[in-house]
């Protein structure tokens, strides 16, 4: 007898066939389809939550709120100057009145205010990582040197969301790992199963001199087959629903939803989930299997 | 092989072998009899290892076995044939594999083994009737396809429950032909069996008695018929 991916044909037929008979490989199948879309679903969310950091948790908006032009350009020429000086600022560039007219245009029209309505001059800040947390540090230094200076932290109000999107990456990663528990449970019930059907035929192998290690190898061979069968059912529908729910938010457009979008490293993991889940059998079904065996004479 | 004081309880019953004593000599011949019940099979077990002692002592081959770890009783039992009274045939492999399997358990190459199984066939008369399964073989066949896997891995002991008893007086005696000439070959053999005309048929064996769990004859020099008959 040798390892299970070397058995010959001869010693593969030592157990009676009956691969597929039983449920196991369907229950496995069900569980990588849940495992697949919890999986998905946590690497999307987490994705999206970095590239929501990325985009708008690292910018600061500050406006110098001043009705006079000369003071508010002179605070906002020190408000740069300051802001270029601070190690947690990537970049600060003060926003074009063109860019303004242009943003305000839905409200007041194409042809700009005019003179008459003060607009506060407007600051976009990128910060680095290391400077996210630093908004009021940053509020601070401005409010020495531009007392009109107004910061509009977006992290502060992206912080809940931020930890939502957090805490449902680690509820997708928890269901993952109960998943996978199942499946180890399945095993367990499964390689239990195929040991009093086969008893007899284990019997006799022992007392012909064959070591429990053998015929651990019989069924852990037998039961890796199964859970690759289902792992791939489950897998190919579950990358189907991705697929197919991918292709929909895509069409919603929503940054929050990145299910759409996966990074190809999720990718990656996921193409995964059906070996991890044969690998997860093979052990279980050996630790089973020789437990159980050791049992008996 | 040796049984010292050996004593073997199922549960809380009464005990099925009481200080069950002897010493197998190496090539002997030795029929084991005794009326249903009386802990032949037990007996048995305990010589293939398939069961321990409650008390007593058990050696063989050098070695005392009675509470030997279990990853070293493989060793041991590859050293065992047994032709089990129910012949414990798999009933989904063919005749050929049957006869192979001890040697595949030892992880003989199958280019190896193929010669040894296809001469071990026709060696029980069995060679056209290779790739048959044990249920279409008649209860004789079936017999002599245990016996060759008791015996292609050359076994130092054999051990037969009743291997006469599912089979007509002809095969009865061919089966021990077989016997006899593995016997010669220096393989120690114990066969267990109502059949008191089959220990007539091998001069120099050997006979053990038990009766209600006790061994009537621990020296086995008792013979059938009787010396004094």
């Amino acid at each position: 007898m040798k390892l299970p991916a070397s058995a010959t044909a001869a010693d593969r037929r030592l157990l009676p066939e009956g691969r597929l008979a039983g449920p196991m490989p369907w229950v496995i199948a069900i569980m990588m389809f849940l495992t697949a879309l919890a999986g998905a679903a946590g690497l999307g969310i987490g994705a999206a939550a970095v590239e929501l950091r990325q985009g708008l948790g690292e910018r600061l908006t500050v406006q110098i709120v001043e009705a006079n032009p000369d003071t508010r350009n002179a605070q906002a020429r020190a408000a740069l100057r300051t802001l270029s000086k601070l190690p947690e600022v990537k970049l600060a560039t003060r926003v074009g009145d063109a860019e303004i007219t242009r943003m305000l245009a839905p409200w007041f029209g194409a042809g700009g205010l005019g003179e008459d309505v003060p607009i506060p001059a407007l600051i976009d800040v990128s910060l680095t990582p290391e400077g996210i947390d630093h908004g009021d540090m940053i509020a601070g230094a401005l409010a020495r040197v531009a007392p009109a200076a107004h910061v509009d932290n977006t992290s502060e109000w992206l912080g809940p969301l931020a930890r939502l999107m957090h805490g449902l990456a680690l509820l997708a990663a928890g269901i993952v790992l109960l998943m996978m528990g199942a499946t180890a449970a399945a095993v367990v019930l499964a390689a239990r199963g195929a040991l009093n059907t086969h008893r007899a035929t284990i019997d006799t192998l022992h007392l012909l001199g064959a070591t429990d290690v053998q015929v651990a190898r019989l069924f852990q061979r037998r039961i890796a087959l199964d859970a690759l069968f289902g792992g791939g059912i489950g897998f190919l529908a579950g990358i189907l629903v991705i697929l197919l729910l991918g292709a929909e938010i895509s069409r919603v457009g929503s940054a929050l939803l990145g299910v759409g979008h996966l990074p190809p490293a999720a990718w990656l993991l996921i193409a995964i989930l059906p070996f991890l889940a044969m690998a997860l059998a093979t052990v279980t079904a050996r630790i089973t299997v020789v437990n159980a065996l050791r049992q008996m004479l | 092989m040796q049984f010292e004081e050996v004593g073997l309880r199922y549960g809380a019953d009464a005990e099925t072998l009481v200080d069950v004593s002897f010493t197998l000599e190496e090539g002997g011949f030795y029929f084991l009899t005794g009326p249903s019940g009386a802990g032949k099979t037990s007996l048995l077990k305990m010589l293939y290892l398939a069961q321990r002692p409650t008390r007593g002592k058990i050696s063989m081959f050098g070695q005392e076995v009675t509470g030997l770890a279990r990853d070293r009783l493989p060793g041991f039992r590859r050293r065992i044939g047994v032709v089990f009274q129910d012949f414990r045939l798999l009933s989904h492999l063919t005749v050929f594999d049957n006869i192979a399997l001890p040697l595949r358990v030892a992880g003989v190459e199958e280019h190896d083994l193929q010669a040894p199984v296809r001469e071990m066939l026709a060696w029980v008369g069995l060679a056209q009737r290779a790739e048959a399964r044990p249920a279409t073989l008649s209860g004789g066949e079936q017999q002599r396809v245990a016996i060759a896997r008791a015996v292609i891995a050359r076994p130092e002991i054999l051990v037969a429950d009743e291997p006469t008893g599912n089979v007509d007086p002809e095969m009865a005696a061919r089966l021990l032909h077989l016997f006899d000439a593995l016997n010669k070959l220096g393989t120690t053999l114990v066969v267990a069996t109502h059949d008191l005309h089959l220990l007539s048929r091998v001069s120099r064996a050997q006979m053990m008695r038990l009766d209600r769990g006790r061994l009537s004859d621990p020296t086995g020099s008792l013979r059938y018929p009787p010396r004094s008959a």
